[in-house]
């Protein structure tokens, strides 16, 4: 065996470090590109007379949004159920159970309707916005758009991105509906709590900060769902297989993203009071 | 052919991936209504060569003019303006898939003119009747046959009336039969529309039938560029030899592939 230099494992590893730091930049670049271009097609195409199709936008908005409508309801009232559930127990232990639709609120309006939503769409429409870039891309359908004059980023990327940016927002204020309904309904069975009286309670616990809160973070996670699926797709390699990595790369990467995300949303809310 | 205008001239154009080279110093011209056939083994750099002369690679060495701009100078904008000028049908097709293969043939109408939907749809129709496709535009890619696939990738491809075409390999794929009538179809195309045409491919019988000029690329290299008859008659030993290898594995007759493959499978059943 060649004896091992020290000096040289070290340089290796520093070499390591600023290439992979140097990639990740230039991710973070591109994705600002992707962002800045898109907006730019969206207020300026039309001026250019190259508008953003509208056709195209709102089948992206069907696919994002309206397809998504059953599960999210699904799920979120399921969430809702359960916030209800574990907080009737954990407040019982204080005699405070009749609290528990302040717990449910503001969980569900800042926390859960976001997070369930982004993830959600992450999975669906994040994974499926990969998997057709990437497809087009080595069927060469990207080479022919070029080829053919139209910009990918007006004619792909700025409708799917316009798409989430609306249906994942309208998504998250429909999954926040059905989870305080849920909510709401076990309250009543087990606290005898009437669904007038909740829905009071609701409003007073919720104000106009917590439903900004929530609303923000859905518009960030959308930009960053579209974003990650986009780059994953556009840098697929290899043909089939590289489509199926990209698109898991993307579901794991739009996740993270988004839990991380909701974390320094939560520190800035409670740092800034 | 030698006196008409030169649709795209490229000078010394020099490329690398890395360390390795692709392109080395090539140099060649092509010809207003002339269809000039690029030719060369897997790795020789036709494909890179090829994407070059779409404009969808830039040259940070040697000079490269399209239509008589040096496509290098060439602002967003004025890029956007040449690329109408020129028409595309790629290997596979390239043909949407979310889209029909009416709505695949009038992208670029609806992007790039103003004309009025019925107008299109008349424009689209004449197009599939020269491709052979008439009656074909409501179905989806997925429904289409190689051949018809590639067809349409014509029909979209010249709708624009480009004034340069590029076919990418358009015999790959397809059997002798469908391969021969796509070459009908590109001499057609130009006999009809007098445009430029650039195709590479590796099939030497559909070479021979279509160019008027043929470019053989080896090792990123230009090693001829002339006319068939020039070609077949080259003293040169290392093309005659390129040019009986490439015959030689080309699988033309499909009678003789069955049999080959039957016997082998026969094979694998007596071993078995």
């Amino acid at each position: 065996m060649p004896p091992t230099s020290t000096s040289g494992s070290v340089s290796d590893f520093l070499e390591r470090v600023g290439r992979a730091a140097t990639s990740s930049f230039a991710e973070f670049g591109f994705a600002g590109v992707l962002v800045a271009q898109s907006l730019f097609w969206l207020f300026f195409g039309p001026r250019l007379r190259q508008p953003v199709r509208m056709g195209a936008i709102i089948a992206q908005m069907r696919e994002v949004g309206i397809n998504a409508i059953p599960i999210v309801a699904v799920l979120s009232t399921a969430i809702g159920a359960v916030l209800a559930m574990q907080g009737i127990i954990s407040l019982k232990k204080f005699g405070a159970e009749s609290q528990v639709t302040f717990g449910i609120a503001i969980s569900m309006v800042r926390e859960f309707a976001p997070l369930i939503t982004g993830i959600l769409v992450a999975g669906r429409s994040g994974s499926a916005l990969a998997a057709r870039i990437g497809t087009m891309k080595i069927n060469q359908e990207m080479d022919a758009l070029e080829v053919m004059g139209i910009n990918p980023v007006r004619f792909l990327v700025a409708p799917a991105l316009f798409a989430m940016i609306v249906m994942v927002p309208a998504l998250t204020i429909f999954s926040g509906f059905m989870g305080l309904y849920a909510g709401g309904l076990y309250v009543g069975i087990d606290l005898s709590v009437s669904m007038d009286a909740y829905i009071t309670q609701v409003i007073d616990a919720l104000d106009a900060a917590d439903v900004l809160h929530g609303f923000a973070k859905s518009i960030a996670f959308a930009v960053l769902i579209a974003i990650i699926g986009v780059m994953n797709g556009a840098g697929v390699q290899g043909g089939a297989e590289g489509v199926g990595k990209a698109t898991t790369r993307s579901v794991v990467q739009a996740i993270s993203a988004i839990v991380i995300t909701d974390m320094i949303f939560v520190l800035m809310a409670t740092q800034m009071g | 052919m030698a006196d008409t205008r030169k649709m795209i001239e490229v000078e010394d154009l020099v490329t690398h991936y890395g360390t390795r080279m692709i392109l080395q110093g090539v140099s060649m011209d092509v010809r207003e209504g002339e269809i000039m056939v690029i030719m060369g083994g897997s790795g020789s750099g036709k494909s890179t060569l090829l994407r070059y002369l779409m404009a969808l690679e830039t040259p940070t060495s040697g000079t490269m003019r399209i239509l008589d701009r040096d496509i290098s100078e060439l602002s967003m904008k004025e890029m956007f303006a040449l690329r109408k000028k020129l028409g595309v049908a790629f290997q596979g097709g390239a043909l949407f898939s979310s889209m029909t293969v009416g709505e695949n043939i009038m992208l670029p109408l609806f992007e790039h003119t103003d004309l009025d939907r019925q107008t299109m749809d008349i424009m689209v129709r004449l197009k599939l009747e020269v491709v052979d496709l008439a009656g074909f535009e409501d179905l989806t890619p997925a429904e289409l046959s190689g051949g018809m696939i590639k067809r349409a990738a014509f029909a979209r491809a010249v709708i624009m009336d480009p004034r340069i075409l590029f076919c990418d390999e358009p015999s790959a794929g397809l059997d002798p039969v469908v391969s021969s009538a796509l070459d009908d179809l590109i001499l057609r195309l130009r006999d009809a529309m007098g445009m430029a045409i650039v195709v590479v491919t590796h099939e030497l019988e559909s070479a021979f039938k279509i160019a008027d000029r043929i470019t053989v690329l080896d090792r990123g290299k230009i090693l001829f560029i002339g006319t068939v008859e020039e070609l077949r008659n080259h003293p040169s030993e290392r093309i005659q030899n390129l040019l009986n290898r490439r015959m030689e594995d080309d699988p033309v007759d499909p009678d003789e592939y069955l049999r080959r493959l039957m016997g082998e499978k026969m094979q694998e059943g007596a071993t078995a």
